[in-house]
């Protein structure tokens, strides 16, 4: 028997669980028909950032009058134009058009910075068509007078504010920073997210040693990464009521079929694309298809969670003990003297 | 709305095709015509005009006439030279009796000297051509008449140029009804414009035009045309009254206000009409009999229609022209006021007069001392009004009434800086009182000449009556200074009423504020009453992270203190103000601005009032020569006004060296050094655009007298052992770029950002800084190029050469200064400049002051600007002088070997002069030729002496921006580059037209939104450097110093050594790109590093040598153009407002780049290759 690949993410039926995260190819509705003509079985999009509206607005602002009003020949330097696109409407307007494009899910993606923002940009996206919003919560905690529990608490409301009257089913995307991470999750879930995304992978900045400056510096995620979101994933499996997607580190179809394993309902990937090419996805979905016949599975569902801490048999494979057994189990190399007996 | 837009929104509904060029003050024009065509608004017939900028007026001109012969609908908007550059195509289409209109914002011609300001010298230049002359003299007329000009052109067959003076009218603002598209209609004949179609040249009925014709022909062919001229009069008056029925406006040919009986008359056109009519009112109101003929026809000038205007009996009558027209009987309109009198056999004593030349005021005082005149006994015949003469006393007296404005006038001025917004906020403020209540308005918005720190003063009338005042505010019921630091630098309160209310931006409480004030102004507040506020604006705008832009914050505070709008309704009105002006930007925007309104309408304060303080004696007069203390000093304290003709060289010949004398102290922050981290690079003093920072490398001994705290260490010369260094900063004449900061390459070990240099507060020790200034410039020595053994070849060299160029009003951070201070370091003291009008020229030679200076020897660039689109041979002109006279010198020395000692003629004649150093001998040489002649009376050697200087060698400089160089100066440059001249051309490439307010060239990147192209540039840039090299024996090179400081250096003195012409394109970034102007050297590099921007060479000497001439410095390109890109503003403008066209014009900008490297490549490996082959 074939096995079925259909699964389910905040509620929409999916043809199988490899879903295209949120990255740069969502930029272009080019992209949107080509991902699913790759056979994605959804598309989450890059995020409406409110920070870089509100940056945009003001940089509009303050170029269009730098320099105007002062000098009788040039009273301005740039002509005024009609509309600067500085809202959302560009986004908006490519998830109208990508609706239209495709026939899988959209899922739009949110990063606000002001309640107001979240709550009218969640509505703006709903009516532009979007299948469902992920929330990203991005936030770096630079303040050393904040608390973890304050910024939880407004993680918290942000998520009540946005699901209040929203038809569209929420998705938040978890830092993997939390001081408590399996709490957050039942309390975000209690606060309206039907589904939560682990994790979300910050660009991290770098240092210029020509310049001695600090630079933002864009790298793709690797394999290695998918550990941390495989280990969470399995740990809140059946502990909480909501969805859980893993979305850094998946490369393979090794990692989509221990996501699912794991609990993930989908498995999210970018960097594979990005770097392979959207055939892989095809290629993926044929290896999970052939691991499964192989193992005698008819179904993602039945595989679902079935090495999760609840049901892998050694939850304290899962937890702190599993640190130590691996240290106990390491064994320096001989070569390396100074570490030898 | 202004009077460019009144005329433009005319222009633009009855014209099909539209030729555009910029030139001040008709630019807006032509901006406004672009941006109603990329938005797709339809002209009457329901197409969108075809708005096209050309390379120059007479290219727009010659298009039009092109396209009118085809049969279109056209029209075009310009001004001064712009209109003198047509005069030849106004010729030819007149004479073909072709219906159109050009709309001319009048403007000075530029004499001996450049104006951008209002007089009639244009239009009156253009008189001769046949064309017919309708004057506006208001914002409503200059609508009202627009019409009635396009409606009577194309019935009458004759073309017309509608004007309105230059600023006083296209850029006051006035609440005027608009006419609606229906009243175009009805002065359009349809009947007129089919057999203007009908007429068109097409090879389905060809016909021929232009022909040439011969003694036989030519004479009656004119005068065939007679009968349309005959009959403009008639059609004019005619739309006029069409005009009229549908609007109650009514118009004459020429319109008179006063008394019936009027004795006394003015005959004027233009804005003084209606300063004219409006004095008259009030005079006849108080029985005098007087009046005012304001002519609107001027050409065909209607003699009937002209009498009749003129009351019986008007025995005197006074014209007014506002032109010039040197060694005539009498300017134009006097002659044809004269010789229409005569032809109407009317008596009448006439007498003719000048004022306002280039927007002069033109006030009821004036107005009155001409009716004065006009009454005295024996009026001149000849005079000037609005001026002193005092050379030959042609002056009016007058004085000026204390309360001028109309009864229930409210004036307001508002004193702010260009950055802050006041004028902006200003202009939105009459659009409310406008829109909410029934009373006029009027703004006017005077400018200085600086783009840093440039200072503003906006002028607002509002009152329930019509305002016919064209003049500036002289008591006004509220002042706002929006800038603290005006308060001692200027003279803010005579410009204001009793009792007036004062509102002061401060950083000072009510409380304390008093104590802030000069005591003059102290005693002047106390004295006449004024009721003072107080509000700390950028103290609330920091808070709304709104930085220097107080606009909105003032606007609220000025109506909540001056009720003109009831609270409520102004801060509604003041709110959807808000997001009318600033939606389209975005939702943030808008609701920091919301935010400000409320700060503003909450933050002003009734300030203490306390006691005068005494007035300290005056400060001494600064010390200067006589010329500085009676023009440049009284000019700077904001007097020219006052200033006599004599005060005024008269052929417009000024020193140099005089930018020193503003310390205008407009910087926030400056620099300061830290010399510990500093390796003594140059980059710091390289960048200045300002010429503020300096080093110096001296003996130690040189520092002896230095004062307190003044920094010297050793120098990290290898080649000047125990020698000094030092770096200091002008404190008062930064502007407080930060440039120097940015490419500073030398940080702390511990603390990254701190630099070698770092900006902080200006006041900090600023006493000391000015001391350690003054010490550096005067007890220092100088370091001439030409007084070096070798010529400094690196940046590090470099900057211990002076500058003869400091200190000049260009934009904070500027792109261009940078290299004519580079240029002025390596040749000023040989150099002769010819200028292209532009950016370079405004900062260079805009009055007060010029940044081009002199060395302690008295040398220094010799500079001049002609027009804008000569400058190529207005430079090679110069060339061929010097040449000129250095052959004759060389001639007369022969013959004096008789008499000279024939070694030094030997040397004078044949001594090399490659090097600075032998240039310097050869100057030596000459003092020495000069003392051996002195007092000899021979003429011949008087002739010598007067050329003896052209025996050394001088370097001239033809220096423009792209306007010139790729557009209206191109076919002269190109001609240049053909010659073998010696003539250095450096481009100052901006990518677009920076001093008129940021228009596209043929230098616009394919992609770069800018005026004339705002949606996106659609052609590529111009390869100009790909063009001279074509010729094989100029010198081209492209530079960019941000990319490279050396290459910079490097190219600029092979140019300079390059023995025929030589080409040097110079990226320059410029606050028209939308970029943070301190990092202007960084976007540089991304040019460069992107491919965008290479650097090269063409070096002919090189072939010479055997070498490939072509020399290609930069590498492949290292980053995405996108990089570089959508860094910048004006191309990230189309990339979020049309994202589709960008990413299309990016592609098509990368293949540029693509296809531009790999000719460039070619060229470098296929002479490398030929010559292998030749080799083997």
């Amino acid at each position: 028997m074939k096995p079925q690949l259909e699964t389910s993410w905040l509620g929409l039926p999916l043809a199988h669980p490899v879903v295209a995260s949120a990255g740069p190819l969502t930029h272009e509705l080019d992209n949107f028909r080509r991902l699913e003509d790759s056979g994605v079985a959804a598309i989450v999009m890059h995020s409406l950032f409110e920070e870089q509206i509100t940056k945009e607005s003001h940089l509009v602002h303050h170029y269009q009058e730098h320099g105007s009003g002062g000098f009788a020949e040039a009273l301005s330097y740039l002509p005024d134009l009609e509309d600067y696109g500085t809202g959302p409407d560009t986004y908006l307007s490519l998830i109208s058009a990508a609706k239209d494009a495709v026939s899988i899910p959209v899922i739009a993606s949110l990063n606000g910075t002001t309640a107001g923002g979240w709550r009218r940009f969640a509505r703006e996206i709903q009516q532009a068509g979007a299948d469902a919003l992920e929330l990203n919560l991005y936030h770096v905690p630079t303040n050393p007078e904040i608390p973890g529990s304050e910024l939880e608490a407004r993680y918290l409301s942000v998520v009540r504010d946005v699901s209040q009257g929203l038809r569209l089913p929420l998705a938040v995307k978890l830092s993997p920073f939390l001081t408590a991470p399996a709490h957050m999750a039942a309390e975000l879930t209690q606060a309206g997210a039907r589904g939560l995304v682990l994790f979300n992978r910050f660009y991290q900045p770098d240092i210029n040693l020509d310049e001695l400056t600090v630079v933002p510096r864009l790298v793709l995620s690797n394999h290695q990464e998918l550990r941390m979101p495989l280990r969470w994933v399995a740990i809140l499996y059946g502990q909480i009521a909501a969805d859980l997607a893993i979305t850094s580190g998946v490369h393979t179809a090794e990692d989509v079929i221990k996501g699912i394993l794991a609990g993930a309902h989908v498995t999210m990937m970018t960097s594979e694309l990005l770097q392979h090419g959207l055939g892989r996805v095809s290629h993926i979905l044929e290896a999970v298809r052939g691991w499964m016949a192989e193992r005698d599975y008819d179904s993602v569902s039945r595989m679902r969670g079935s090495l999760s801490q609840i049901h892998c048999g050694s939850p304290e494979a899962f937890e702190r003990a599993n640190y130590l057994a691996t240290l106990q189990s390491w064994r320096p190399d001989a070569s390396l003297g100074h570490l030898g007996s | 709305m202004d009077g460019n837009e009144a005329a433009a929104w005319v222009a633009y509904r009855c014209s099909e095709v539209i030729g555009v060029y910029p030139i001040t003050p008709a630019s807006p024009m032509g901006e406004s015509a672009d941006q109603w065509a990329t938005s797709a608004q339809p002209n009457l017939w329901g197409a969108v005009p075809r708005v096209v900028e050309m390379q120059s007026e007479a290219g727009a001109a010659g298009m039009l006439h092109g396209a009118l012969q085809a049969g279109a609908l056209c029209t075009t908007f310009t001004a001064s030279q712009g209109l003198l550059l047509m005069l030849p195509n106004l010729h030819k289409i007149a004479g073909e009796l072709t219906g159109t209109v050009f709309h001319v914002a009048a403007r000075s011609v530029a004499t001996h000297a450049l104006s951008i300001f209002g007089d009639h010298s244009d239009v009156m230049a253009a008189r001769t051509t046949g064309w017919a002359l309708l004057a506006s003299s208001s914002v409503q007329e200059a609508m009202d008449l627009a019409a009635v000009a396009h409606g009577a052109a194309l019935e009458a067959r004759v073309p017309f140029l509608h004007f309105f003076d230059g600023f006083r009218t296209s850029h006051e603002i006035q609440k005027i009804e608009p006419l609606a598209e229906e009243d175009l209609r009805a002065l359009l004949d349809p009947a007129a414009l089919h057999a203007h179609r009908q007429r068109a040249l097409s090879p389905d009925h060809p016909v021929l035009r232009g022909t040439a014709q011969n003694p036989d022909t030519f004479f009656q062919g004119r005068e065939a045309a007679n009968p349309f001229y005959l009959a403009v009069p008639e059609i004019v008056r005619a739309k006029m009254e069409a005009l009229g029925r549908r609007t109650g406006r009514h118009y004459r040919l020429f319109d008179y206000t006063g008394a019936p009986d009027a004795e006394r008359v003015i005959v004027i056109m233009g804005s003084g009409a209606e300063a004219v009519a409006r004095t008259v009112t009030d005079l006849v109101g108080q029985g005098e009999k007087i009046g005012v003929v304001a002519v609107r026809l001027y050409r065909p000038f209607a003699i009937p229609e002209f009498l009749a205007a003129l009351p019986v009996t008007a025995r005197r009558i006074a014209v007014l022209d506002r032109t010039k027209e040197p060694g005539a009987i009498g300017e134009p309109l006097y002659l044809d006021v004269l010789a229409a009198l005569a032809e109407g056999d009317r008596q009448a004593r006439v007498i003719g007069g000048r004022y306002g030349l280039a927007s002069k005021e033109f006030t009821p005082g004036m107005i009155r001392a001409v009716f004065s005149e006009l009454a005295s006994e024996a009026p001149r015949r000849h005079f000037t009004v609005g001026i002193r003469d005092d050379v030959t006393h042609l002056s009016l007296d007058w004085t000026e009434s204390e309360s001028p404005e109309t009864d229930g006038t409210t004036g307001a001025v508002f004193w702010g800086l260009g950055s802050d917004g006041t004028v902006g906020a200003n202009k939105n403020t009459i659009k409310i009182i406008a829109e909410a209540t029934d009373l006029h308005v009027q703004g006017y918005f005077v400018y200085d000449s600086k783009k840093a720190g440039a200072r503003t003063i906006s002028h607002l009338r509002f009152g329930p009556e019509p305002i016919r005042s064209p003049y500036l505010i002289r008591k006004a019921d509220f002042v706002g200074v929006h800038q603290f630091g005006f308060l001692a630098k200027f003279d803010i309160l005579s410009g204001a009423a009793d009792g007036a209310t004062l509102l002061l931006n401060a950083p000072h409480g009510p409380d304390a504020i008093w104590e802030k004030l000069p005591p003059a102004m102290q005693r002047e507040i106390i004295a006449r009453d004024l009721r003072l506020h107080v509000i700390d604006a950028y103290g609330l705008a920091a808070g709304l992270n709104l930085g220097m832009r107080v606009n909105t914050i003032m606007q609220a505070a000025f109506f909540r203190l001056c009720p003109v709008l009831p609270p409520g309704e102004a801060l509604r009105l003041l709110r959807e103000n808000v997001a009318r002006s600033y939606g389209k930007r975005g939702a943030p925007v808008v609701e920091a601005n919301l935010a400000a309104i409320e700060a503003g309408w909450e933050g002003s304060r009734p300030a203490r009032i306390g006691q005068a303080t005494p007035v300290p004696s005056p400060e001494p007069s600064p010390a200067g020569s006589g010329f500085l203390q009676t023009l440049t000093f009284p000019l700077l304290r904001g007097e020219g006004d006052l200033l006599p003709v004599s005060a005024f060289p008269p052929d417009g010949t000024y020193p140099t060296g005089t930018a020193r004398h503003e310390k205008r102290g407009i910087a926030h922050e400056i620099p300061v050094w830290e010399p510990d981290l500093c390796i003594q690079c140059g980059k710091c003093v390289l960048v200045c655009p300002h010429a503020v920072i300096r080093a110096k490398v001296c003996e130690e001994s040189a520092f002896a007298g230095a004062p307190p705290g003044f920094v010297h260490l050793p120098a990290r010369w290898r080649d000047r052992p125990g020698t000094h260094f030092t770096l200091q900063i002008a404190p008062d004449d930064c502007t407080g770029c930060s440039l120097c900061v940015e490419v500073c390459p030398a940080r702390d070990k511990g603390q990254a950002a701190r630099k070698a240099i770092n900006m902080r507060p200006k006041e900090h020790q600023i006493g000391a800084r000015r001391e350690h200034w003054r010490f550096f410039e005067e007890g220092l020595p100088q370091r001439i190029a030409s007084r070096e053994s070798e010529v400094p070849h690196t940046v590090k060299d470099v900057q211990t050469l002076d500058p003869l160029f400091e200190f000049s009003g260009a934009c904070a951070g500027c792109g261009e200064t940078p290299y004519l201070k580079l240029i002025s370091q390596l040749f000023g003291d040989r150099m002769l400049v010819a200028n292209a009008t532009g950016c370079s020229s405004i900062y260079g030679g805009n009055l007060p002051t010029t940044p081009w200076t002199v060395n302690r020897e008295g040398r220094g660039p010799a500079w001049s600007n002609s027009l804008f689109e000569d400058n190529a041979e207005f430079g090679l002109g110069m060339r061929l002088a010097i040449d000129t006279q250095r052959d004759h010198a060389r001639s007369l020395l022969e013959g004096m070997r008789d008499r000279l000692d024939p070694g030094l003629i030997d040397s004078l004649l044949r001594a090399p002069q490659t090097t600075e150093a032998e240039i310097a001998a050869q100057r030596d040489r000459i003092a020495n030729l000069k003392t051996a002649l002195a007092d000899r009376p021979d003429p011949a050697v008087r002739d010598l002496l007067v050329v003896a200087d052209a025996l050394a060698r001088k370097s001239v400089w033809l220096i423009g921006g792209d306007g010139w160089a790729y557009d209206i100066g191109f076919g002269g440059l190109d001609h240049v580059l053909s010659t073998d001249l010696d003539l250095n051309i450096l481009v100052l490439d901006t990518e677009t037209y920076s001093n008129t307010g940021g228009q596209a060239s043929k230098s616009t990147p394919i992609g770069a939104v800018a005026k004339f192209a705002s949606g996106g540039k659609t052609s590529p840039k111009k390869d100009l450097g790909w063009l001279a090299m074509s010729y094989g024996h100029a010198y081209v090179a492209q530079i960019a110093m941000g990319a490279s400081d050396s290459h910079a250096l490097k190219v600029l003195l092979e140019a300079e050594a390059h023995p025929g012409p030589s080409l040097v394109i110079a990226y320059s970034h410029c606050i028209a790109h939308g970029i943070d102007m301190a990092k202007g050297m960084q976007q540089q590099k991304l040019a460069e590093r992107s491919g965008h921007w290479p650097l090269y060479r063409f070096d002919p000497a090189r072939r010479a040598a055997g070498g490939n001439p072509f020399q290609l410095d930069s590498k492949p390109p290292s980053i995405p153009l996108s990089g570089y890109l959508y860094t910048e503003h004006r191309y990230r403008l189309l990339q979020q407002a049309r994202p589709e066209v960008a990413k299309s014009l990016l592609a098509r900008a990368e293949a540029e780049v693509k296809g531009r490297r790999e000719r460039h490549e070619q060229l470098a490996n296929e002479t490398q290759s030929k010559e292998h082959e030749t080799a083997t």
